[in-house]
């Protein structure tokens, strides 16, 4: 149950900024400070979420098969490699470490 | 996004959604970072309402693209609701490309269906598929998660600014994950992009005031 609550709080939250940005007049979000904010907001969240599904295990941190293949994807991401491959990359080494560590 | 439905297919699976829930997901929210953050949150034993908060936050993103849209696709106010489900990073790219308006407007509509059938039907094929080999992470599929964050936030670390950000945030949401509930570390971590903008703003003011020389300084951060 609680799974479609946050299902259906998310579908509506974010249906609503998308259409909010189709309706508002141009001037109201225009702002340049409003603008800065809305393209850190992203980094941060991303950012974060990077690391914390990387190293977090429940409320402990962890140094996993998770890091060698996030490394795997950085790697991939350096090198330009297309969305897909940095993706697999990290879902390779990861498997990869944790077959090698049993 | 296209093919990484898959992946969310398969991450959503991974997380303990049934296929209903992850294709309802697909449906209903169709914004890829909200969906892999709302699953991860729900995965980590968030409660309902701090998930989809970090997924709302996520998704603020395409208010600003709506914004640039409207003006661009002149949109009658009664198409409206039914484009807006189509408002996401690649649909915005494709128009913005577009040298005038009908093409623009096609491109929208050609990019919107096309990536809003792939998603979904890869959505359902990934979650299928999980159900299919059972333990998700001795394949390795919960790195996908993190790399498509990653993949995501890579082109985003432009300037100081923006990698001042993405460190500190990344500070916040490891460091408070022992402490606080799960789920509420990431919006935390969210206030890194103020407090950032707060100090490079006082910094530039600072630079510009005073001293009359040194105006134009610090011309290198947008």
């Amino acid at each position: 149950m609680n799974v479609w609550i946050a299902i259906g709080v998310t579908a509506l939250g974010c249906y609503a900024v998308k259409l909010a940005g189709l309706l508002v007049p141009a001037g109201a979000l225009e702002r340049p400070l409003v603008r800065r904010l809305a393209a850190l907001l992203p980094v941060a969240l991303l950012a974060a979420l990077t690391a914390q599904q990387t190293f977090a295990d429940g409320h402990a941190l962890v140094l996993d098969a998770r890091a060698a293949g996030l490394g795997a994807a950085a790697v991939a991401l350096v090198l330009r490699a297309p969305f897909l491959v940095v993706v697999a990359a990290a879902v390779v080494v990861t498997a990869g470490v944790r077959a090698v560590a049993g | 996004m296209g093919l990484s439905g898959f992946a969310f297919g398969v991450t959503s699976a991974g997380s303990g959604l049934t296929v209903w829930q992850s294709c309802a997901l697909s449906l209903l929210v169709f914004t890829g970072a909200s969906q892999f953050a709302l699953v991860g949150a729900l995965a980590a034993g968030g409660n309902p309402f701090t998930a989809a908060a970090g997924a709302f936050f996520l998704g603020v993103r395409n208010a600003f693209y709506g914004l640039r849209l409207s003006q661009l696709l002149a949109l009658p106010r009664a198409v409206r609701p039914f484009a807006a489900q189509w408002v996401i990073d690649e649909t915005t790219a494709v128009s913005l490309a577009q040298p005038t308006r009908r093409n623009a407007r096609v491109g929208f509509a050609v990019t919107g269906v096309s990536l809003y059938l792939l998603w979904n039907l890869t959505t359902l094929l990934g979650a299928l598929g999980a159900e299919r080999i059972g333990d998700t992470d001795t394949w390795g599929l919960d790195a996908a998660g993190p790399a498509v964050f990653l993949a995501l936030l890579a082109p985003m670390l432009k300037t100081t600014t923006e990698r001042a950000v993405a460190a500190l945030a990344v500070v916040l949401g490891v460091g408070l994950l022992p402490v606080l509930p799960a789920g509420v570390p990431v919006l935390v971590a969210a206030l890194a992009a103020p407090v950032v903008l707060y100090v490079t703003g006082r910094r530039e003011q600072r630079a510009q005031g005073g001293r009359g020389g040194q105006r134009g300084a610090r011309g290198g951060e947008r």
